[in-house]
């Protein structure tokens, strides 16, 4: 049975946010992936993410498809909302959820099977229709839950378990997703917590579809010599263009960088993300700019990360369909059903 | 009804055959609408191809002063305007019909029949005379036959060109041209034939609380009236006037008058699976949400609906049938989505499903889906078809009962989780099978992890046999229970019962209803049920129980009507026997007549 609930003991002194919860009244049940796994790091982050923006766990949706990575959602916030959905199509029940009610705070938590093979056309629509949402993609390069197989970001030349080396080309979620006008874009790694979180929190006060790759190597079939998803490899061909820094909005504005070296964005809700440019000529916010970059850094064999692109102005789902600032499940029905003499008046077309 | 329907006065079948993108399906509907306002019982087919421009499309019309509105049984006039489809066209008129034809080319000696009449108007030589620009001059040629029709079936003319003014008020130069096309065909028949035609009309009063309109217009104004939000969809004929209709329709009732921002939301989605799943999102939120497609789209939608069946998240589908399988005849109608809808999905699943008969009933039952499928918190399906969904049909006009409250089941509110102890998402509690739901965001007790994964009645991941199974034999129960919930069958049954008993369903009600009537003076007795609503209740048992000959006349191959009914009640397979019609075209008395003779043996045996 993989359903575990973590005993409920607190340590008197754990600090509390501003809505006096502590970080374990972000926590789920327990993890029943394997030790080690990436995505409990990732899960961890986000424990920590939303402990820092005080949010209220219940008005947090948190969704997912199918694989490891979809089981996540079980191990933070109890309180918060789960829909476990099916195989790549959690963008669409995130879409359909966000249109009925906009004021929740929506995660989704995707794999690279689940986005990159068959939820590929979901996730890619997701992005055009900028479904307001932190989309994290859990990128192991490996299908888990069915032992081993290569996914769709495997790379040319990687090994499997056993043995069989990858030849078919793989897709990258974080130039697809520019390629498809994300307005936010991140790639990060499961092993670094410092840059993952603020990384989060900035995703999760986007207003748009905030798309967060976090190569999270598998333990147990993708971290041997010969994966370029390894903890190893990770590590050593990581390479942080822009580092960043979350401000929430309740927290002083540091002024610790340098200008010009500095790109500061201010969130629709008037937090401020930081990104301090670590490579040169590093422009997070010119899209053809960053695209560019990516293909260097990639030939090069590194892989680009940090938040390394973004665009605040845009408009999401509800701006472009023009949809009311009220979420729709508050509208009564009384203000929806138009009644009997509008419906007489209406028929008098029908003559 | 008082209606002396054998002199051929308001009792004819006309069809219109020409070619498609020519702007002869607006002329038609001028001719249909113009029956109407007339006051007489009409009904119009359009039997189009799956083409936008250039392919044979034909237009029938009946109209019947008794008020049979299903398929005209036969055609004593076409209006032939396409020499492409002319050989069939021809074929097609009554022995003493008449054929109504342009005779700007002549008409070769191969089509003659020696026992019709062919009107010959020279259709296109007038009006290349009178306008302007080929464009001009071939949708004014579908304005010049209406009016030749005019003529020859005394159409009311005041009534058309009110019409048409009503139409081009604001463009008078449309206006101006469109008299003039009338004119012209109507002087030229006044002057060559003898009119009217025996085949004529006269004035009725039998449609003045009626209106014209097509099941999907119908169905979409039911989701609006039913408080749908939130509509998502994946364009697919013969579904999308659906939510062409929802958008219209919200645009005029649904915006904030005061910030100009819409009070729904509408998504087109990348394909039908992601328009399954924002249904599914926005109705676990608390939204009503529906989505309109045809049988692929509910191929495509299926995993998601054993999601929802499983999660327990009411959702709503509306299925406009069409000729299946795979693409097959995408302009064609059909019944053959019925077992599909019933059990779609892999798994043990079983789902409400509504089978209107008509607009009038794509209306109510749009409604009824969403309080069913939120009391019942499972897939709700509307399965209509091509032939009801498309085509103008006449019906009495929809009401609205202003103190209709919606039934959105048994949903927990703040308070009420406020003071409860633990919410437990998959808990009978009250011995009805339903178990109570929360909505996101509303409290933090309400919080329960909706999955399509084997989960316990307390909503915990499971992969305990006993724990699985308790769920879904509660599942089973309550969407059984629901049997007493959808619409009851509607029954016809003769003085002291008929041992024949016959049983249809959605727009084959109509065919059935007048093959009947047509035994019924013949002498032959049967009684007749129309299910409405599936899964069935006990008065369908009981009908079938009762007759000792059970007719069921359907609009498909396999006999899934028949086949729902062996499955789903105790009847004895030997008395249920089938007669089926899948070509694609609306069903017609002849059909039924045809198919049901012979068994009609045990209707003139005494009722025991």
């Amino acid at each position: 049975m993989s359903y575990i609930t973590k005993p409920a003991a607190r340590h008197p002194r754990l600090p509390t946010n501003a809505l006096g919860l502590t970080v374990r009244d972000y926590e789920g049940s327990m993890s029943t992936l394997c030790a080690g796994c990436g995505h409990d790091s990732v899960t961890s982050a986000l424990i920590q993410a939303f402990f820092e923006l005080d949010v209220e766990p219940y008005r947090v949706a948190k969704l997912s498809g199918i694989g490891c990575s979809s089981k996540t959602p079980t191990y933070f916030m109890s309180e918060a909302h789960g829909f476990n959905g099916v195989h790549g199509r959690m963008p669409a029940i995130a879409a359909g959820a966000n249109a009925a009610n906009r004021d929740m705070l929506f995660v989704g938590i995707s794999g690279d099977g689940d986005s990159l093979s068959i939820g590929l056309g979901q996730f890619c629509h997701a992005i055009r229709r900028n479904v307001n949402m932190l989309y994290v993609l859990e990128n192991n390069g490996v299908y888990g839950l069915t032992k081993g197989q290569f996914s769709a970001s495997a790379d040319v030349g990687s090994t499997s378990k056993r043995g069989e080396v990858n030849e078919q080309g793989p897709i990258d979620p974080v130039t697809l997703a520019l390629a498809v006008g994300a307005t936010f874009v991140a790639r990060t790694f499961s092993g670094d917590k410092a840059q993952l979180v603020p990384i989060l929190q900035a995703g999760l006060t986007h207003n748009g579809f905030a798309f967060v790759d976090v190569i999270s190597p598998c333990v147990t079939f993708n971290d041997h010599e010969g994966s370029t998803k390894s903890y190893a490899h990770s590590r050593s061909h990581m390479h942080e263009v822009v580092e960043t820094d979350f401000v929430p909005l309740r927290a002083e504005i540091k002024t610790d960088y340098a200008e010009g070296a500095v790109k500061v964005v201010t969130m629709h809700d008037g937090s401020v993300v930081k990104l301090r440019k670590v490579a040169e000529d590093y422009d997070p916010t010119d899209r053809s700019g960053v695209v560019d970059h990516l293909a260097e850094t990639g030939a090069k064999g590194e892989i680009a990360t940090g938040l390394l692109y973004m665009q605040e102005a845009g408009a999401d789902m509800h701006s472009f369909r023009g949809t009311t600032d009220r979420p729709l499940v508050d509208v009564p029905y009384a203000e929806l059903c138009p009644g009997s003499a509008p419906l007489e008046e209406l028929q008098k077309e029908w003559r | 009804m008082a209606h002396d329907s054998s002199s051929g006065v308001n009792d004819f079948g006309l069809k219109i055959a020409t070619v498609n993108g020519t702007g002869s399906a607006s002329a038609n509907s001028l001719l249909l609408q113009a029956l109407f306002r007339m006051g007489i019982p009409v009904s119009g087919k359009n039997v189009f191809p799956s083409n936008i421009q250039g392919l044979p499309t034909w237009y029938e019309i009946r109209v019947n002063g008794d008020g049979y509105t299903a398929r005209s049984p036969d055609f004593q006039l076409v209006v032939a305007m396409n020499p492409e489809s002319y050989a069939r066209d021809i074929e097609e008129v009554v022995s003493g019909g008449w054929i109504l034809y342009d005779s700007s080319r002549k008409l070769s000696e191969e089509f003659k029949r020696d026992d019709v009449s062919f009107l010959g108007v020279p259709l296109a030589d007038m009006c290349v005379g009178s306008f302007q620009g080929s464009r001009t001059r071939i949708l004014m040629k579908n304005i010049t036959y209406v009016g030749a029709l005019v003529a020859l079936l005394d159409i009311d003319m005041d009534v058309v060109k009110g019409m048409l003014q009503e139409k081009f008020a604001a463009k008078q130069h449309l206006m101006d041209a469109n008299f003039i096309a009338i004119e012209l065909g109507y002087d030229y028949v006044k002057q060559h034939f003898d009119c009217p035609l025996p085949i004529r009309l006269e004035t009725m009063d039998e449609t003045k609380d009626s209106v014209l309109v097509t099941g999907n217009a119908a169905a979409a104004l039911g989701c609006v009236y039913a408080g749908a939000t939130v509509g998502a969809w994946y364009p697919i004929t013969p579904a999308t006037s659906v939510m062409d209709g929802f958008t219209e329709y919200c645009h005029r009732l649904r915006v904030d008058p005061e910030t100009g921002k819409k009070n729904f939301c509408i998504l087109q989605a990348e394909d039908e699976l992601a328009a399954a799943g924002m249904v599914i999102g926005a109705s676990w939120m608390g939204a009503r949400a529906f989505t309109p497609t045809s049988g692929p789209g509910i191929s495509l939608m299926s995993e998601f609906i054993g999601l929802a069946y499983y999660a327990e998240i009411p959702s709503v589908f509306f299925d406009i049938q069409r000729t299946g399988p795979s693409t097959g005849m995408p302009t064609r109608t059909q019944q053959g989505d019925l077992m599909l809808c019933a059990y779609a999905s892999h798994g043990d699943t079983k789902h409400i499903v509504l089978f209107p008969a008509d607009p009038k009933e794509c209306f109510e039952f749009a409604v009824a889906a969403f309080d069913l499928a939120e009391r019942f918190q499972t897939p709700t399906f509307v399965v209509s078809d091509l032939d009801i969904g498309m085509n103008d049909w006449v019906i009495p006009k929809l009401e609205w009962d202003d103190s209709f409250v919606p039934d959105r089941g048994k949903v927990l509110s703040a308070e009420e989780l406020e003071e409860a102890d633990h919410f437990y998402r998959y808990l009978d509690v009250d011995g009805d099978h339903i178990a109570a739901r929360t909505l996101p965001g509303v409290h933090p007790k309400g919080a329960y992890f909706a999955r399509g994964s084997g989960h316990d009645k307390y909503g915990r991941y499971t992969e305990d046999s006993d724990a699985y199974v308790d769920v879904v034999d509660r599942l089973l129960a309550k969407v059984e229970s629901a049997a007493d919930a959808v619409p009851a069958p509607e029954l016809h049954v003769v003085d002291g019962g008929s041992r024949l008993g016959l049983v249809s369903l959605g727009g084959c009600h109509w065919a059935v209803i007048e093959a009947r009537d047509h035994l019924i003076r013949e002498g032959v007795q049967s009684d007749y049920m129309r299910v409405r609503g599936f899964p069935f209740n006990d008065a369908v048992e009981q009908f079938l129980d009762e007759h000792d000959v059970v007719v069921v006349i359907e609009q498909n191959r396999d006999e899934q009507l028949r086949k729902l009914l062996l499955l789903e009640t105790s009847c004895a397979k030997e008395k249920l026997v089938s007669v089926t019609d899948y070509g694609g075209q609306p069903l017609s008395k002849v059909h039924v007549l045809e198919g049901v003779a012979p068994y009609l043996e045990v209707a003139t045996v005494e009722a025991s």
